[in-house]
Parts: C-alpha cells; structure tokens; sequence
C-alpha cells in the first residue's frame, strides 16, 4: 500500500489546522454558513437531514488494518457506532458535530485518510476493482496507476474549478468489477499487439437524471502517455463544459452534445498542441516502478496444499460450502483466495458496519490477509489474499459477527443508498425497500440465481439504479413515495442502461412487483442464461406485459 | 374537513447539526410540539423573527414547513420533514 512520505503527512497537518480555525470562525460566528459552506465541504462535511455528515475518501478502495481502526474508532468515539460504505468505495459518517469535526480530521490523518475532495466539482476519489492485486485474471495491479493519478489530479491547480465533479475508474482485469462504463473518465490497462502496456481511455459516462455510457476515445494510448493523455481530456471539457446550467454541466452531456467523433478530435487536437508539456507530465518506467514498489505483492507462504484441506471441509459443512461457492473468489497465487465479507445480511442496512465489526475485520486482516481490506462499489468489504485453509476459521469468526451471509451476487446483495431516511436530496425511502426485497427474496435467492438489485432515493442515481438487472428509483408523487422500476441494466463489460417496465408503484407493491419480474425472468431464461442476457434476447415487452396483466 | 395547516420553522442547529425547531423569543428547541405555529399569512414573519439575531445563528438554514396538529402533537405535512422531526424510519447499526 502507498505510505505518506513526509510532504503528504504536513500537508495534511497544515489542512487539519486550517479547517479547525474554520470551524472555530464560524462557531465564533466570524464565517456565515454562506462562507463556510464551501470550505467544510473541501473536507468532506455535508449538513443532511438528521445532522453533518462526513465522507471520507479510501482511494481506490484500498485500507490497512490500521485504517479501518482509525474509521472504528470514529464511527465509537464520534458517531453512533456505525459508519457506512458507499457506491464510491468511500465511507461516510451520518450523525457527526462539527464542532468535533477538526478533531475527527486530526484523528484520521495520523492513519493517512481524509475528506478532501469528497464533494464538490472536483476530481473525486478515484475508484477500481476491488479485487486489484490478487485477481487472477487482471493484467496488473491497477492501485500504483490509480495513486499515481490521485496524485496527479489532487487539488490540481488547473482542474480546481471544473465545471462538475469528475469520478474516475481505473480496471486491469477483462472482467469489469469497477463499472468502467458509469464514470466520467475510465482507464482500461489493456496490452497492445506488440506486449506494451498501456490503457483504454473512455469518456462521458454516468448515471443520475441524464443516464449515458461512456465510450472510448481512445484504444490504446501508451502507459508513459497517460497523464498528458487525460490532461488533454481535462482540457476539452474545462474548456466546453456547461458551467451555465447544473443538470448539463458533467463531461457526459459534453460527449453526447459533440458526439463521440468531435470530442475524440478536440482532445487529439489538444493533446497535439502540448509539446513540452507532454514531456513534463512524461510516466517514466522507473517513475512507476517506484509506484509498484509500494503496492509489491505479500509474501506469500507456500499453501499449494491448502485446496485438498478446503474441499474435506466443504464436503462435512455444507453451509460452509455454500459460503465459499457464493463469497470466495479466486485467487492470482495458488493456495489463496479472495473472500468476499458481506455487510448485506436481510433485513440489515446495506453497507452499513459496526465499529466492532469494522475492528473484527482489522483483526481478521492482520491474520489472515496481510493486513489488507478492500470496500467494493457494490458496498461490501473484501479481505483479499486469505490462505484456502484458513477459510474455515475465518468463516466462523464472520459468522459470529453477522458478516458471512452467503450472498454474493444473489437478489439479497442489493445496492442500496442511504435514502430519505438521511440524505438530503432524496425524495423517497430506499433502505426499507431494499430490506423487504432482501427478506423476501434471500429464501429462493440461490433458485433464481446472479441478480443485481439496485436502488436509489432520487434521480442522482448513488445506488447505480439504471445499471441494475432491476432498478429500483424512489420518486415523490403529490406527496407520496412512489417507485420506477427498470430491468435490464448491467454495470460490468457489457454494460447497458436498464429499461422502464412501466408506471411507477407504491412502496408496498415494490415487492410483489419485482416478484413478478423475476417470474417472468425464471420462466423465460434458457440454460445458462443471466438476467441480463435473458433480457437482452426477450427485450422489455414480457416484462412490461406481466406488470400490465397484475394491474 | 381536512385539519388546518400550521406554519412552523426549522432548521439544523450549527454546533452539532441537530434538528431545531424555532420557539419564538430567540429560542429553538429539538421538541417540535413546542414549536411556534403560526398560520400561513403569518408565515414570513414568523421566518424573518427566526433568521435575525446577532452571528452565530444557532440553526443553519431556517426554513418554512407546514404541519398540523393532532391534539398534543405537531405532525408535519411533508414525509421528510416527519423524518426529520422523529429520525430515520429504520434501525441504527451501531453495536
């Protein structure tokens, strides 16, 4: 993992110190909440329904043991002993004081994390594939180019004032773990035909109330190229974007309104004319080998004898073995394996984790798996290199705890936002929602299959509900919660935006709705066949039709 | 007959983010059945008494909402503000 050196660490003393004098000039009211909004939101402090709310950034998903001990001990001492994971691979606290904020900060930056770029029209964290560096079938680890570019694009003077915020994703793998396609910028390692690394680079995705896939701008640029590359992406659309109407101002509505061809040129164009500059922003070999060196792989023992252990215990455990079928992924080093630490168990609040779960996992992380945890985008945790016969114990000890509820992938995995029940743009509940779908359908979860449930309480779409094999969007209607519903979206490689089955519902016919769309995907599905490639041969009509039958 | 509507106004208060209800006379309070109510052409006002006051403002963003009364009880029109006045509709999942 990347270790502050010591220009990091001061800087984050020097902002501590600075934003604690701004707290103390508003509570001494020397700053109006005018004046102040914009800098505590620069540290990641928003005002929600219930009270602050602070978002902490976890760059590319990644955390140390000591990390996530320093977000427990938070979420204890400050909160009220919870925090809660999100689409972003970020954690956020629902119940904070500001005028305990300065200290939190000051807390959190003895374990090198902070809120800085969590809101506002900034590059935001950037985000990847939560299996990076174990995954076995990626290409390379992707976390040294993702701090590469966190430090590129951290409080870049030049990018400081974007039209909108800018999310970026990198994935090294074939398989999309990251939802490449939902982001304003992704980068796809790739290798060309000659064996040299370099990236894929796609623009003009996300979701919200103008959902748009990205689309590549272009193939293959050569690693050492990559910053100068998207700096000339950066430039395009500092230049072109909206800065005139909100709803028009992300890179999204810039590539749809150019159209791919324009905005491909005017970014080549650019890139053409920065001379110098290419050279000055130059990714050297050795620059990122120096990188790679803070991400280098554990050292793994010998465990190539591990796999006949895990199969007698799968064999005696049944529901240990239905635990690793769903949660156990594999592994890049022989003997080793990816486990999947689920923070949905029905009737639970998706994402959400107790400070003495979050410890647990700390302590499970330094046995087991080198001290390592990673937060996926779908909202659970990952401990990422656990040896196969270290599976059994660990699998107890989750129990214990409620985190090894054998879902991965199944309909009770749900994507869910917080909701009106504490953010303050949402227009309708999701968590009870997202808890009746669970309990009804984590019984015949395993029946139906890989589902993907999304859900958001509002048109900003955090709970990435256009990409959901069903999507679930919350609505006020004359004063009501009311709910669209979408089927057919998908985030990975073959992403696709969902499509609408028909007027919107009440939340207490949520679930009997999706009970039927799923019936008609059960019936419909030949050999084989997940919901979205069920749907991608049948198209909308059944799905529309045995909503129309039920009214 | 529906129930009358009542103005009332809250707003977050600034040290902790607490939801805050004005009382009149300077005063907020977290308890929104000592609320003041007023009736809707006393609305402004009752805002414009809410927002003066010497910086630091106890509440960030005092805003107008409406509400009824249910005997003793003081029940919002809107669901988010129900919300705000009794908490999250689910469980916490601190330990």
């Amino acid at each position: 993992m990347y270790r502050y050196d010591e220009f990091d660490r001061k800087f984050l003393e020097e902002r501590v110190a600075q934003y604690r004098d701004q707290v103390r000039r508003r509570l001494a009211g020397q700053l109006s909440e005018d004046e102040f909004r914009s800098l505590r939101l620069m540290n990641g402090l928003y005002l929600q329904l219930h009270a602050y709310m602070l978002r902490i950034s976890i760059p590319y998903g990644t955390l140390s043991s000591a990390q996530l001990r320093g977000l427990a001990y938070v979420a204890r001492r400050w909160d009220k002993g919870y925090g809660h994971f999100t689409t972003r691979q970020n954690i956020q606290y629902h119940w904070i004081k500001l005028e305990d904020t300065p200290d939190i900060l000051a807390h959190l930056a003895t374990v090198q994390l902070h809120g800085i770029q969590t809101s506002g029209n900034s590059f935001r964290n950037i985000t990847t594939d939560a299996f990076a560096g174990a995954a076995a079938d990626e290409i390379e680890d992707p976390r040294p180019y993702g701090e590469i570019v966190r430090q590129w694009s951290a409080l870049h003077p030049e990018f400081s004032f974007l039209p909108r915020k800018f999310k970026i994703v990198l994935n090294a793998a074939p398989d999309d773990r990251a939802a490449v396609k939902i982001h304003d910028l992704g980068l796809n390692l790739r290798r060309n035909e000659k064996g040299e690394l370099g990236f894929e680079v796609l623009a003009g995705g996300g979701l919200g109330r103008t959902p748009i896939l990205a689309q590549t701008v272009r193939d293959f640029v050569p690693r050492r190229e990559v910053l100068a590359y998207i700096t000339a992406c950066l430039r395009v659309y500092n230049q072109y974007g909206r800065r005139d109407n909100l709803f028009k101002s992300r890179v999204k509505i810039l590539v749809q309104s150019l159209g791919i061809e324009k905005y491909r040129q005017e970014v080549e164009a650019e890139y053409a004319a920065m001379g110098v500059e290419r050279d000055e922003l130059d990714l050297p070999d050795e620059v990122v080998a120096a990188m790679q060196a803070q991400f280098a792989a554990p050292a793994y023992p010998d465990a190539s004898g591990d796999e006949a252990e895990l199969n007698q215990a799968c064999a005696a455990e049944p529901d240990f073995a239905r635990w690793v079928k769903y949660n156990v992924k594999p592994h890049k080093v022989a003997g080793h394996a990816i486990v999947v630490v689920s923070l949905k168990q029905p009737g639970k609040i998706t994402g959400d984790c107790s400070a003495s779960q979050m410890e647990l996992l700390a302590e499970l992380a330094d046995k087991l798996s080198f001290g390592e945890i990673r937060i996926t985008h779908d909202q659970n945790m990952v401990l990422p290199h656990v040896r196969k016969a270290a599976l059994y114990d660990l699998w107890l000890r989750l129990g214990a705890a409620d985190l090894a509820t054998p879902n991965i992938g199944l309909a009770s995995d749900i994507i869910c936002c917080p909701g009106m029940d504490y953010c303050s743009l949402a227009t309708a509940r999701s968590i009870p929602i997202s808890q009746a779908l669970a309990t009804n359908l984590a019984k015949r979860e395993e029946e139906i299959g890989p589902l993907q449930i999304k859900i958001s309480g509002c048109i900003n779409a955090c709970g990435h509900h256009h990409v959901g094999h069903i999507g679930i969007l919350g609505l006020e209607k004359n004063g009501a919660e009311s709910y669209q519903i979408t089927v057919g979206g998908s985030d990975n490689e073959h992403a696709a935006l969902g499509g609408i089955v028909g007027p919107a519902v009440a939340a207490h016919e949520v679930t009997a709705t999706v009970d039927r769309l799923i019936e008609v995907y059960l019936r419909l599905r030949r050999d084989g066949e997940q919901f979205p490639d069920t749907y991608r041969r049948v198209g909308l009509a059944p799905f529309k039709e045995a909503l129309v039958v039920a009214r | 007959m529906s129930d009358p509507v009542f103005k009332l106004v809250t707003g977050n208060r600034l040290r902790d983010g607490k939801v805050v209800y004005f009382a009149g006379a300077d005063a907020w309070t977290p308890t929104i059945a000592k609320a003041r109510l007023v009736e809707e052409r006393d609305g402004a006002a009752l805002l414009a008494e809410a927002q003066a006051g010497p910086p630091p403002h106890p509440a960030v963003a005092p805003t107008l909402i409406e509400a009824t009364r249910d005997g003793e009880r003081v029940v919002p029109v809107t669901l988010r503000e129900r919300i705000r006045a009794g908490g999250p509709t689910i469980a916490y999942s601190g330990d």
